[in-house]
């Protein structure tokens, strides 16, 4: 009997059932690679030894040290402390937590170490077809090669190192359709802001979105990577798109991908993972990419997005609404374009790859942030540094007056010690505009690494398109 | 896990949609290294002013909040990060459920481990009880109901495992490891 026609989603669920769902009992789901942090893992670990357990396949497991580490050279290889105790203390326990559980540590100085999320693709640990899990909600960011890869809690992160296995219900499918070419200074964060405005923060809240149709299929590599890291943004846990000679090209060269006779045989398997034809999702979206501006954020949640060239919405009676744009200081009607800004920050597992960099580095060569600014430029691993300094990008950088750091999560969230300051505006390449997320009373406007360098030159809010 | 069947309790109203976690409890709370004593942080900007002194006007700081388990919370609750300190926080303050129409998927997940009750009604339900701060309701966790002061019972929905464990005080991670076996088995068969 045929085999009916499956999504790329359903190919990698089912082969990855220990146990199918019942009605009275979730699925048991298998790990293949288990990325660990300091922030999210010490409770885990602590629970392992409460129960006297081990870790079941510490070879499908892999840390790494981002969320709280500092970014400034001296407190990570100059020998100085790290600021803030907690944080030391964080670091140290996973080290700790790593040498005795016998798991694979990418530690502070490591020269691999980098954004989990950066440096599972980069190293070619990210692959099509695999289960990946990790104590974060921008695991999606890892669907971008045709893994299924999806954040969990602390506790979860336990029950991945001691069983390698999550008790999952299966979720509802979404299909993101975009068509249509992208045009110029229009990026993949304007892309995936556009959808997530269209979807809701919730809109993808118990589904898998697969991301499909001919712009996708023309992004490069890191663009996907950003595409499917802010799944999570409109409340899917996971994103996916079908891998292709662009995925295996990607993959080919990385040190942790299949070498030799391996990779042909995961070739054969790979071609087998895309969504067959007359494959049924639950729930379909279209959308049009020539529309697509240069967007920005104006609110506290990424679903409160607008082009570059419009204005701050109005909403009558909406007090969650009002209370947004109080906390922004940003009143209805008025464009958000040349709102000054405080604080400039290119990084995060979003926008913190080589490409992200050069994008960056294009608009400031031979231009100078505009006085007052202080500018980050945070690279997503110390892979992406090297590369980048490789070429020279670090120079353009320090040269426009930006500051040059070593790879961490830094400004995408206020625990690292890289902090925006009370009522400062900071238009950043992160994937969150939460209220106090850069930092107590910051204010976040989220933007492409394009637009993010073009308002550093001005000093305010500026369509890229039109320093190019 | 203690087993959790039912709960009588008042409320505290937190209208706002979408409270994410960095609200639930901001980043910098996060470089613990332990699950307790989060509940000093939990909404720490927006329950203490810039001294650290309680705001008077924030919900939970009011005389009529003290001692209430059920947090009734506007739209998608618990969106964001995947911080099991959210539930971590709610606990330790002395929360056991949030009512809202809908509530984010990892955070229902990271609150059902721990025994935090997500409770999804429907909007007309959530309106009463957003306008209704303080009233007295009842949850059971068998039946699958809410009941209002009125009397009135209201159903939701909680996955058939979920409610299996809370009832019974079934440890998720006991049960994986008896399945031992067949994830062994599934493994030689790779």
């Amino acid at each position: 009997m045929p085999r009916a026609p499956q999504t790329l989603f359903e190919k990698v669920w089912q082969a990855h059932e220990v146990s199918p769902e019942s009605a009275a009992t979730p699925a048991v789901l298998y790990v293949d690679l288990h990325l660990i942090h300091e922030v999210t893992s010490p409770q885990a670990f602590a629970l392992l030894r409460e129960r006297g357990l081990g870790v079941r396949r510490p070879e499908r497991a892999l840390a790494t040290m981002d969320h709280s580490t500092p970014t400034l050279t001296a407190q990570v290889f100059g020998g100085a402390p790290i600021a803030i105790d907690s944080a030391a203390r964080q670091v140290r326990e996973l080290e700790v937590n790593c040498a005795e559980f016998g798991v694979e540590l990418l530690g502070l100085r490591h020269a691999q170490r980098g954004i989990v999320h950066v440096i599972g693709p980069e190293l070619g640990l990210t692959q099509p077809g695999k289960t990946i899990v990790c104590g974060d909600s921008h695991t999606s960011t890892h669907g971008a090669l045709g893994a299924l890869a999806f954040g969990i809690g602390t506790t979860e992160v336990a029950h991945v190192l001691a069983t390698q296995c999550l008790l999952q219900r299966k979720p509802r499918t979404l299909a993101v359709n975009v068509h249509g070419r992208l045009r110029a200074g229009v990026t993949a964060k304007d892309l995936i802001l556009t959808i997530i405005g269209r979807l809701g923060i919730a809109g993808g809240t118990g589904h898998v979105i697969e991301y499909r149709g001919e712009t996708i299929r023309a992004l490069d590599m890191e663009e996907r990577l950003t595409v499917c890291n802010m799944s999570i943004e409109a409340g899917a846990r996971a994103g996916m798109i079908a891998p292709d000679e662009t995925t295996f090209a990607y993959l080919a060269p990385r040190p942790r991908a299949p070498q030799g006779a391996a990779f042909e045989r995961a070739l054969d398997a790979w071609r087998q993972l895309p969504s067959d034809a007359g494959a049924r999702f639950d729930r379909e979206e279209h959308f049009d990419a020539q529309t697509i501006e240069p967007m920005i954020t104006y609110g506290t949640n990424p679903g409160m997005v607008i082009p570059i060239g419009g204005s701050v919405p109005t909403r009558g009676d909406d007090a969650a609404f009002s209370q947004a744009l109080a906390y922004m200081g940003l009143t209805p009607g008025a464009a958000i374009k040349d709102q000054p800004v405080n604080v400039v920050f290119i990084g995060s597992c979003t926008n913190a790859r080589l490409s992200d960099l050069r994008s960056a580095a294009a608009v400031l060569r031979g231009r100078h942030v505009a006085p007052g600014i202080t500018m980050l430029v945070v690279p997503g691993s110390q892979d992406v540094k090297r590369q980048a300094e490789a070429e020279g990008l670090h120079q353009v950088f320090l040269d426009a007056g930006a500051q040059w750091r070593e790879s961490g999560c830094s400004m995408c969230l206020g625990m690292n010690g890289d902090l925006v300051g009370a009522g400062q505006y900071a238009i950043s390449t992160s994937n969150r505009n939460f209220e106090g997320r850069q930092g107590k009373g910051a204010r976040t406007l989220l933007a492409s690494p394009l637009t993010a360098a073009a308002s550093a030159v001005r000093g305010r809010v500026t369509d890229p398109r039109e320093l190019t | 896990m203690e087993p959790f069947t039912r709960l009588r309790s008042r409320t505290v109203v937190l209208p706002a949609a979408n409270i994410d976690t960095d609200q639930i409890i901001p980043a910098r709370f996060l470089t613990t290294t332990t699950r307790t004593g989060l509940g000093r942080h939990l909404f720490a900007d927006w329950r203490y002013d810039e001294r650290g002194a309680p705001r008077a006007d924030f919900a939970l700081n009011r005389a009529d909040a003290q001692g209430c388990s059920v947090l009734v919370a506007g739209r998608n609750f618990g969106c964001g990060s995947s911080r099991e300190h959210a539930p971590w926080a709610l606990l330790d303050y002395g929360l056991r459920a949030v009512v809202s129409t809908q509530i984010a998927d990892i955070f229902r997940s990271n609150a059902l481990k721990n025994g935090l009750l997500p409770v999804v009604v429907d909007e007309p339900t959530s309106a009463w009880l957003i306008a209704h701060p303080g009233v007295e309701i009842s949850l059971d966790v068998a039946a699958g109901t809410l009941t209002l002061p009125s009397g009135a019972a209201v159903g939701f929905p909680l996955e058939a495992f979920a409610r299996h464990c809370l009832v019974h005080g079934v440890d998720e991670l006991g049960y994986l490891l008896a399945r031992g076996d067949e994830i062994t088995a599934w493994e030689l068969r790779q």
